[in-house]
């Protein structure tokens, strides 16, 4: 039997890997071994995530890479590189045509470029103003990577950043008249303490509330909406409340004007009320219905929050003794949920239904207290009973000491003893 | 009459158990007492202090639940829920620890004062395998509270046993159940507290009480004339006086330092930084941490564990191998190694505490 076909079989094996390695890509060659502008999208995109699902340049600028010969690559399918003007039609021909994105990723939207259309963006842009934002300015250009990689421009938090490169810059926002703060504000929020601090990827970011290839300014209506998102049991009460109507008739954003929008701090008791800090004042006035309101509420929920305080220091002094307070602490949890859940129903600003829930703190709050009390007790009881064993143990020992010394003297027969 | 009945049951008793001759053997027994008799309390504190372990463990055995949904549980109730729970789990853990910090000194005592010579070499030898068992007591009970710290640090353990040649990876499974620390792990180590190294312990304690109460305590080399004591009641007098002062000392401890709980293990977590052993693990623990990867092209780490085996048999057999102790005469070089070791296990363990990024 021959063993030629074998042969050429373990040849062929052998070599078509370097077969494989040797095919050329012109595009890639020749800016490869030219200036750094020109070099530097080659180096991109090896990252890109156009390259990860097989793409070449090919396949968005067109052109002939199985050759050396600029002439000849750049032949009649070349396109170039898009003006700024024509890159949302650039990408949108393939991102907005579901059967060809089908092929790559079946689950990825493809109305990114009619939301584009309707954003403010694509409005300026349509109207000829070539600086507002288009694709490449927040996803990049050849280095483009999946929105789910911490190091994309996508990805939550980087996205403040992304926008803020834009928006924060004074000079290219001075044509527009809007304000460049939103990116420092954002960072003092309690939504960017979530995300930076607690890495917490849920926590809103720009597009959360503008929305993203469709952002747009959101209007004093719309922002109650937006909140309600993620807050939508504060929404419901404020609904159902009597600041609804009103803040509807002085065209207020609903929570915006309590809240604030992009510093959006920390909620806590001392924003209600009628002393410093409360935003209640902003609008009600002394001997008002809804600034006796806000008195009342602010009373019941500071008397809870000092009850409660006491029972945390209580726990954590019992703690610090030594005493086993797992159960009184897990317990005490539950009562800070009902804390929370009182402060948020001041969103309905009913103080009885407020005065009902704090009820029901209050008994789970006592029995954590007593507890509590009980475990200072008990280390106070631990101290007495050493106290008491260790003189018990101390006489003993004098006594056994006694007993060993004089044991030892009449052994020595130094006396009588 | 009564003195008639109680006559009666005494006799019966005797008759029995052997009582008068037993009373007469104890009456008749001395110890010497010297200028370094003092090391000789530190036997029986540690017999002390094994009579605790064996009270407080059977105590916390009523309310413990070997399995790894109740476990930590079950520790956190008898610190917060069952009377006097609290006490009785920390006198079970401070006495635990400190009845190895004993074992470690009395090893080193009997050492230095050349006790293990002829005729008391099954002594030493029942002595060295006892800390050895009690070593593995700790190990076994660290992973009882399921605990985060104590997961994890037997994870560690037994990644250290798994390293070993040719067996590691076998004696790892068997140790723990299967490829993770797990129920099995959870079960088997408390199979182990309760069941086995008690047995065994118990076993090699009384063969150590009657080897030391047959062949009486050993006079240091050189020491010539040296008084007696009864051991009755006058030395045990005396071992009382230490193990109230331990009593006084282990309750100062609980009180102001109870046993901690530690938060429930997550097997799912990843592990937490600065993960160590028990304290009297750590000397070795350290030792594999700083030892090279690779010495003379063996791995650094299993050279260490060999080491470390082979080091305790020649330890164990240090009364066999100490033939001019055995014959009376002083043997500086054992003093010296004993030293040596002695020191390294001090250094290498501050260190591990002292230096953490070790």
């Amino acid at each position: 039997m021959s063993l030629r076909p074998l042969r050429l079989l373990a040849a062929a094996a052998l070599f078509a890997p370097l077969l494989a390695f040797g095919q050329k890509d012109g595009c890639v060659d020749c800016h490869n071994q030219l200036d750094d502008t020109l070099k530097a999208p080659v180096a991109a995109f090896a990252a890109d995530i156009h390259r990860e699902f097989g793409l070449s340049c090919r396949d968005c600028h067109g052109g002939n890479q199985d050759t050396d010969d600029i002439a000849l690559a750049k032949d009649k399918t070349y396109k170039g590189a898009p003006s700024r003007g024509q890159i949302p039609l650039f990408c949108g021909g393939c991102h907005a045509d579901a059967a060809a994105i089908r092929s790559f990723n079946p689950a990825l939207r493809t109305d990114q470029l009619s939301q584009y259309e309707t954003s403010r963006h694509g409005q300026l842009l349509k109207a000829g103003d070539t600086k507002a934002a288009v694709c490449t300015d927040c996803h990049g250009v050849h280095g483009i990577l999946s929105a789910r990689l911490p190091k994309s421009t996508t990805f939550p938090w980087n996205i403040p950043q992304t926008c803020g490169r834009c928006h924060a810059d004074k000079d290219l926002m001075a044509g527009y008249r809007i304000p460049t703060d939103q990116l420092d504000e954002y960072g003092a929020s309690v939504h960017a303490k979530a995300l930076f601090e607690k890495k917490d990827l849920s926590a809103p970011v720009c597009n959360d509330c503008h929305g993203n290839h469709g952002a747009y300014p959101p209007s004093a209506s719309s922002v109650a909406s937006v909140c309600r998102q993620c807050h939508p049991s504060a929404g419901e009460l404020f609904g159902k409340s009597p600041h609804k109507q009103a803040f509807d008739d002085m065209g207020i954003g609903e929570c915006e004007a309590c809240h604030g929008n992009h510093k959006i701090e920390p909620p806590s008791t001392a924003m209600i009320g009628t002393g410093e800090g409360a935003v209640c004042v902003q609008c009600h006035d002394p001997g008002s219905r809804g600034f006796e309101t806000a008195a009342e509420l602010r009373r019941m929920l500071d008397g809870f929050t000092a009850r409660y305080g006491e029972a945390e220091g209580l726990l954590t002094v019992a703690r610090r003794k030594g005493v086993e307070v797992s159960d009184a602490e897990f317990n005490l949890l539950g009562v800070h949920t009902i804390l929370v859940s009182a402060e948020n129903l001041t969103h309905g600003l009913d103080a009885a239904e407020v005065g009902k829930s704090l009820g029901e703190g209050e008994k789970a709050l006592l029995e954590v207290r007593e507890a509590a009390a009980g475990a200072v007790e008990e280390a106070s009881f631990r101290r007495r009973g050493l106290a008491v064993t260790t003189a018990i143990l101390a006489l003993f020992a004098v006594a056994l000491a006694l007993k060993v010394r004089r044991m030892g003297r009449a052994r020595r027969g130094e006396g009588s003893l | 009459m009564a003195k008639g009945a109680a006559r009666a049951v005494w006799k019966f008793l005797d008759d029995r158990f052997l009582i008068s001759t037993l009373l007469g053997f104890a009456g008749k027994k001395t110890v010497p007492e010297h200028g370094r008799s003092f090391w000789y309390f530190f036997g029986g504190i540690c017999l002390f202090l094994t009579g605790i372990q064996v009270a407080t463990g059977g105590l916390l055995l009523l309310y413990y639940t070997p399995h790894v949904d109740a476990a930590h549980e079950s520790i956190q109730f008898i610190m917060g829920g069952v009377k006097f729970g609290w006490l009785i789990r920390s006198v079970h853990s401070w006495t635990a620890n400190i009845l190895i910090g004993m074992m470690f000194v009395h090893m080193f005592s009997t050492f230095f004062l050349k006790a293990y010579r002829k005729p008391r070499e099954l002594t030493w030898v029942t002595g060295f395998l006892l800390l050895v068992l009690f070593m593995a007591f700790g190990f076994s009970g660290y992973l009882l509270p399921w605990n985060e710290l104590s997961y994890f640090a037997t994870r560690v353990g037994t990644d250290i046993a798994g390293s070993l040649p040719l067996v590691g990876k076998g004696l790892k499974t068997v140790i723990l159940g299967g490829p993770e620390v797990s129920q099995a792990t959870l079960s088997r180590f408390f199979w182990f507290h309760i069941g086995l190294l008690p047995v065994a312990a118990l076993t090699l304690v009384a063969v150590h009480v009657l080897l030391v109460q047959t062949l009486g305590m050993s006079k240091p080399i050189g020491e010539r004339g040296t008084r007696e004591i009864p051991f009755f009641p006058d030395f045990l007098y005396k071992d009382a006086l230490g193990w109230t002062v331990i009593l006084v000392l282990v309750g100062v401890l609980c009180v102001f330092l109870p046993w901690e709980v530690g938060t429930k293990a997550d097997p799912l977590a990843s592990t937490p930084l600065g993960i160590k052993p028990e304290w009297y693990f750590t000397f070795m623990f350290s030792t594999l941490k700083i030892i090279p990867a690779h010495i003379l092209s063996l791995e650094g780490e299993k050279l260490a564990i060999l080491g470390f085996m082979a080091g305790g048999l020649l330890w164990m057999l240090v009364p066999f191998l100490d033939r001019r102790a055995r014959r009376g005469e002083k043997s500086p070089l054992f003093t010296w190694v004993g030293l040596a070791l002695a020191a390294y296990i001090v250094v290498m363990t501050v260190l591990t505490y002292a230096v953490p990024s070790l």
